[in-house]
């Protein structure tokens, strides 16, 4: 049998990326203050995950403006929810496989 | 990775998913205290309707009529203060657990509750208001429930689970109370008042504590 470690998405390592991930399933759209509050992380280190995110082509960004205050959204792409399912899938796997042994 | 690892992961997927979409902090207690004032109202509007000065004695729900105004607005002054007792008291009492439990009281998840709680509300207000306007004081009782039911169904994706079972109950409630005119006032209360106390408990017992 082999191990399932491969089938984990490197982009995912990171704890931070995969809550972000998490609530953008879910959630149509969420805006950047909201996920700062919701994961308590720095402005900086959230920005960073979710340019990586972005990168990867995970999700989203919807820049807009509620009167004069930047608005800045975010959502999954069907790319990135198809990643997600993926890398739960796999861990589940994991978790499987290393129960049996 | 560790399995421990994925088992963290996990628990902080699950975890996140639901905080992220609903609001959590809707108090138990405020629908037990809801159902009292609602006891209350029904008590009060009974007496009024029934028993002082016996106006209404046959229990026939045209008997109300726009020629006692006097009642009428006494009924609907007495449908205001409850509802607007029962809206301070949730959003107190949500407010403080909100606090107690460290969840955003008006974020995402309370906005969307609101709003999709609002479309039913305002449309079954709204067609309330045009009926009693044209003198059908008995679509009032059903009409009501079913309309505060659809908003709870409607609710229930965005908080506990358990709003969504009251609001079946309720709307249930009201169709039956649609067949039966001249007990509107006991489904009403038995809509408002009992079933608010039961659930509001069991979620109080469940999640407040």
């Amino acid at each position: 049998m082999s191990i399932p470690f491969d089938k984990l998405d490197k982009a995912f390592e990171n704890r931070v990326r995969l809550q972000i991930m998490s609530i953008l399933v879910v959630n149509d759209r969420y805006d950047f203050n909201s996920l700062k509050e919701l994961l308590g992380v720095t402005d900086g280190n959230l920005a960073s995950h979710l340019k990586g995110l972005e990168k990867e082509e995970y999700i989203l960004v919807n820049k807009s403006f509620l009167g004069r205050k930047p608005n800045t959204n975010y959502e999954a792409t069907p790319k990135g929810k198809q990643a997600f399912k993926a890398h739960l899938d796999a861990l589940e796997a994991l978790i499987k496989h290393q129960k049996s042994n | 990775m560790e399995e421990n690892q994925a088992h963290q992961d996990l628990a902080s997927i699950r975890n996140l998913m639901e905080r992220s979409s609903k609001f959590l902090s809707l108090s138990g207690l405020s629908g037990v205290l809801a159902g009292i004032y609602a006891l209350v109202g029904a008590a009060l509007a009974y007496r009024i309707i029934y028993n002082e000065s016996m106006i209404y004695q046959s229990r026939q729900y045209y008997s109300l009529q726009l020629n006692h105004p006097q009642e009428l607005i006494e009924l609907m002054v007495i449908a205001v203060v409850v509802l607007g007792a029962s809206l301070l008291t949730g959003f107190i009492l949500s407010l403080r657990k909100a606090r107690r439990t460290g969840q955003k009281f008006w974020g995402a998840s309370s906005k969307a509750l609101v709003f999709n709680m609002a479309i039913p509300l305002l449309t079954g207000g709204a067609m309330m208001l045009i009926f009693l306007l044209r003198g059908y004081f008995g679509i009032i009782a059903p009409a009501s429930l079913i309309f505060y039911g659809l908003a709870l169904v409607a609710a229930g994706n965005y908080t506990l689970k358990g709003v969504q079972y009251l609001g079946i109950n309720e709307i249930v409630l009201g169709l039956v109370a649609a067949l039966l005119p001249g007990y509107g006032l006991l489904f009403w209360a038995i809509g408002f008042g009992v079933l608010h106390i039961i659930y509001g408990s069991v979620m109080y017992f469940k999640y407040d504590k």
